[in-house]
């Protein structure tokens, strides 16, 4: 299975979430984890994706969430977990 | 299943802490283009290094765009050139076309430096190597991405005397030749004892003889991130300091070892080693300096400076061991002067000296490194220099180096601005009492004895 970890980070403001879920439902992006907190004010989301039936390739949907982020003022992420997986667990 | 606060805590080291991984290097051996015929070993350096490194770049900047940390650097380095080219080269401008064709090699695949134009002298000379190393200052000053290194002793073979007292000369004459640009030749010149087959850093990676054909050798670095985390255990013990280094080092080095495994992969070519140096930049906050005084040091090169340094390297290797099956390189911290900004700041200020350089040097990677020194320096002063830290480097059986610039038409006071991740130095003092009855000597200095290590 390939995951993708996605963060968002930026102000709180209405339909973030919707937002990025309709993106990834329409590509086809399986969503395996959601958790979010606000850290000092900020709104801060991760979620854990499945892309093995995406119908776009990594670098796509990587530059098309980031454009979505600057729409709606946030800063949207896409790290293979692969980097956190390494860093964290032996 | 990863958490939120493990995926936070990744990229804020990335994004304010400066963590990335400073170079992929890629080992191309140049061995098989060996002839004797001078443009057809152009020719086919050129179209190995060209078809070898042609997705070097691309697959890097993949990398980087899919696990979001940086990659600062793609680099090459290649088989000691005194050896690829000893039967066609004969003559020093012979040399010089061949830095040039590297140079043109390197701009065509898109790396920031080549390193390679090197030779190999620890015991002898062969006409060779010294055509090669009377050829440096020309040819460094006739190319902007090739890097020289030449490797004067070893613990096994002693000292070279001789390429002792001639590079002190090269030294100068390099720095003469770039002098409009603050002698910046000198930057790309590295002399060591015990050099490494296998180190990705500039100015010294060279692609040693006992290599395969090509490899991937990847250099973490982490100052930033090393500084954070020792700066939240302010007072603890000794045991703490150590225990939260090492697990920093830990994690740094499992970022480079996965871009190693992916860059391998992907380019088809076996990897080689992770070198776990902590590698500092100017940038405010990714210093080496910085973590010594996290430690509880007022600046660098105050006195605890080495014991502070010497922990910081073993804990390093500790975490950093753990985290890699190949480790290899340097694997140490470096200390450079003009890429650190702490540094910068320690020998501004006076704290530091190059003696207290040199007693660090005893106890970290590499050695002397990025030093600028007045330009009237003489060359058996940078020679004595160079002597002192090979010494070191030959009895503690470890890798040592000295990288300095006798800055042309600059003296105390001065400062030298060369740049990008080369930084920024202020002129340093030099022990300018004589050493040339002893560096005019000739032959070498015995190996040392290896047993009786009382």
């Amino acid at each position: 299975m390939k995951r993708i970890i996605i963060t968002v980070v930026g102000m709180d403001t209405v339909g973030i979430i919707a937002k990025v879920c309709t993106y990834l439902a329409s590509n086809r992006i399986n969503i395996l984890d959601i958790s979010q907190t606000i850290v000092q004010g900020y709104f801060n989301m991760m979620m854990i994706v499945d892309i093995n039936e995406s119908v776009k390739a990594f670098e796509d949907t990587a530059s098309e969430l980031e454009q979505i982020g600057k729409e709606i003022g946030v800063v949207i992420r896409c790290q293979r977990e692969e980097i956190f997986e390494s860093m964290h667990r032996i | 299943m990863i958490s939120i606060y493990e995926v936070n805590e990744t990229n804020k080291m990335i994004d304010k802490e400066n963590l990335d991984v400073r170079t992929i290097t890629l080992g191309i051996s140049l061995l098989d283009c060996i002839t004797d015929d001078l443009e057809k070993l152009k020719e086919k350096i050129y179209q190995k290094i060209t078809l070898s490194a042609r997705d070097l770049v691309s697959t890097g900047r993949e990398i980087e765009r899919e696990f979001g940390i940086p990659i600062v650097n793609k680099r090459i380095s290649v088989t000691p050139i005194s050896l690829v080219g000893a039967s066609a080269c004969k003559s020093e401008e012979d040399y010089v076309e061949i830095a040039m064709i590297l140079d043109k090699a390197a701009r065509e695949v898109g790396v920031n430096f080549l390193g390679g134009f090197s030779a190999l002298v620890s015991k002898g000379m062969t006409e060779s190597d010294r055509l090669l190393i009377k050829s440096i200052p020309k040819a460094l000053a006739a190319t902007n991405l090739v890097c020289s290194s030449v490797n004067l002793g070893s613990t096994r073979t002693g000292i070279d005397m001789d390429a002792v007292r001639m590079m002190g000369n090269i030294i100068k004459e390099t720095a003469d030749l770039t002098a409009e640009s603050d002698s910046i030749g000198c930057a790309k010149l590295v002399v060591f004892c015990n050099a490494p087959d296998d180190n990705p850093f500039m100015a010294g990676a060279f692609h040693g003889v006992t290599e395969g054909d090509l490899v991937i050798n990847v250099g973490v670095s982490g100052p930033g991130v090393v500084r954070k985390a020792i700066s939240k255990v302010r007072g603890e013990s000794f045991e703490v300091l150590c225990e939260t280094i090492k697990k920093t080092a830990f994690k740094v080095t499992r970022v480079g070892q996965l871009v190693a495994k992916e860059a391998s992969e992907r380019l088809g070519i076996p990897f080689g080693i992770v070198d776990l140096s902590l590698a500092p930049t100017p940038a405010v906050g990714d210093s080496v300096a910085d973590i010594l005084c996290e430690m509880g040091l007022e600046y660098a090169g105050a006195p605890g400076t080495t014991a502070a340094l010497a922990l910081l390297n073993d804990q390093v290797k500790k975490g950093g061991v753990m985290a890699s099956s190949y480790v290899g390189g340097l694997s140490g911290a470096f200390i450079p002067v003009s890429e650190d900004q702490g540094m910068i700041n320690a020998a501004e200020c006076g704290a530091l000296s190059i003696e207290k350089l040199e007693a660090m040097t005893c106890v970290c990677s590499v050695g002397l490194d990025m030093i600028a020194i007045p330009g009237d320096t003489k060359a058996s002063s940078i020679s004595g220099i160079i002597a002192d830290e090979m010494a070191i480097g030959m009895v503690n059986q470890k890798t040592t180096a000295v990288r300095v610039i006798p800055v042309s038409g600059k003296g105390l006071g001065d400062s030298v601005e060369f740049g990008g991740l080369l930084g920024t130095a202020p002129i340093m003092k030099v022990n300018n009492y004589s050493c040339s009855d002893f560096i005019n000597r000739k032959g070498r200095i015995p190996a040392p004895i290896h047993s009786f290590k009382n």
